[in-house]
């Protein structure tokens, strides 16, 4: 690849200044130069589309939370990209009983420590994880 | 308290920090050195390990290989820890810092707070350098950050405990002891060879060139196995594995071409150069396939014949890699 063939292709995922791709590139006279990279559409298209498959996951899980099948603490895993066994390993509480957690009527009992707890791990307040009508926004 | 330590962004995390660390201890080698050193080109495609349900493919070896090889072709001494609890973890590397020892380690990125938020996936196999500590925040030098950055200590603390696969659990090192002379020479004969054995004759076919040529054999009929949608997942791992932050561009395959023309110089054997080039049109070719793929993931794969092409393509790579590491085998000082 030459210094000129070097894509500028900003999709918005990496910022000027903070985190560019480092790209290595040969001059005119054929030797190797360092160049950083705004982005490259192919790629992008990758990226956008292992984010799409995230979003559509958390989406059905969102309608099922407002629809009351399952609690909050669904949404945010699937917003956190992880599934029970990762939750699990993060707060130490037993799988078995995340499963439980995730039906909304264990979940209002659950008490503030607990909420806490999983609050801690998708970097929330512990009002916003009992806040249904916030996710509707979300 | 802070170290007088150089932050130089660079490609890869465990090159850039490899070349950051050495540059604190005067080894002044660049980021193409220390990966062609560390023998980190790679092919690997594993279909039955997944990860995040999507086949492993990987274009370089395991993570920390690459500062270990380079550190003992050096004759450099580290020392490395991995702990359980996280204050001890905290405690001892805050006494290595107090000491003027900038500490390497191993984080996870999801709880990564300064990286961009589509980049924070569960991915744990990620180098920085710590080289200095005020109050309650550490200076930060992420080698594929272009500026120093900072964590708290719950933040750190945080990212050094990852959890998920491959859990860093604290992993840290440092360099113990530099030796009054390097033998570059050697240890670039020595990172070629090791590269060589690694594409040539790994007598398992998911590695190296067999790798490749393993991949273009099965990606052809992935539309037809898998379904449209799975066959582009696939397909975008693959891209994602190529050109994601930290490979240079090609799979690493730039920066190896980079490598091989620093060596040329160094050796004074400059029939390396042409190899060089040889590794440069490689990739380009793996470029082209990353843009033959996005296309094709893009359209959802209507026309199955472009995952023929792609397997066409990637034969053709695997001809050329193996012509070029046929020729780098006979090197020697």
């Amino acid at each position: 690849m030459k210094i000129k063939d070097v894509p500028q292709d900003d999709d918005g995922f990496l910022e000027e200044g903070k985190v560019r791709d480092m790209c290595y590139a040969v001059d005119e006279d054929g030797n190797y130069k360092q160049v950083l990279s705004i982005g490259w559409n192919p790629k992008n298209e990758a990226m956008k589309l292992a984010l799409q498959l995230v979003n559509e996951q958390v989406e059905k899980t969102k309608q099922q939370v407002i629809e009351g099948k399952l609690s909050p603490i669904a949404y945010y895993m699937e917003k956190c990209i992880m599934d029970v066994k990762l939750v699990s390993q993060y707060t130490g509480i037993p799988k078995r009983k995340i499963r439980k957690h995730l039906n909304p009527d264990v979940f209002i009992k659950l008490n503030p420590a607990e909420i806490e707890i999983y609050a801690k791990v998708f970097n929330i307040s512990n009002t916003d994880l009992m806040d249904i009508e916030k996710i509707k926004n979300l | 308290m802070k170290i007088d330590f150089k932050h130089k962004q660079s490609a890869h995390c465990e090159n850039g920090v490899t070349s950051n660390l050495l540059h604190f201890y005067n080894i002044p080698l660049s980021e193409p050195m220390v990966f062609g050193i560390g023998a980190g080109l790679f092919f690997s495609y594993i279909p039955f390990i997944k990860l995040n349900f999507i086949p492993v493919t990987s274009f370089r070896p395991l993570p920390g290989f690459i500062f270990k090889r380079v550190t003992r072709r050096l004759g450099i001494k580290t020392k490395r820890f991995k702990y359980s609890n996280p204050e001890q973890a905290m405690k001892e590397m805050d006494a290595l810092l107090e000491k003027g020892t900038p500490v390497g380690m191993l984080v996870g990125v999801f709880y990564l707070s300064y990286f961009p938020k589509e980049f924070r996936f569960h991915f744990n196999a990620h180098n920085l350098v710590v080289f200095g500590k005020e109050d309650n925040t550490y200076s930060i030098s992420d080698p594929v950050m272009e500026n120093v950055e900072t964590l708290t200590y719950e933040e750190l603390t945080k990212v050094r405990f990852a959890k998920g696969t491959y859990p860093p659990k604290g992993r840290m090192y440092y360099i113990s002891e530099v030796p009054q002379k390097i033998d570059l020479k050697e240890a670039i004969v020595k990172g070629i060879k090791h590269a060589c054995k690694d594409m040539l004759t790994i007598p398992i076919p998911l590695f190296g060139i067999k790798g490749i040529r393993y991949i273009a054999k099965r990606l052809k009929n992935w539309p037809n196995k898998y379904g449209d949608k799975k066959a582009s997942l696939y397909l975008g791992q693959v891209i994602r594995m190529l050109e994601e932050i930290g490979t240079g561009g090609a799979g690493f395959r730039f920066i190896y071409a980079a490598f091989l023309q620093e060596s040329a110089d160094v050796l004074e054997q400059p029939w390396l150069l042409d190899v060089s080039k040889e590794m440069t049109a490689v990739g380009d070719k793996w470029r082209e396939f990353a843009y033959l793929a996005a296309r094709t993931f893009k359209k959802r794969g209507t026309e199955i014949s472009t995952y023929s092409q792609l397997s066409d393509l990637l034969f053709k790579i695997a001809d050329q890699e193996e012509a070029i590491f046929r020729k780098l085998k006979i090197i020697s000082l």
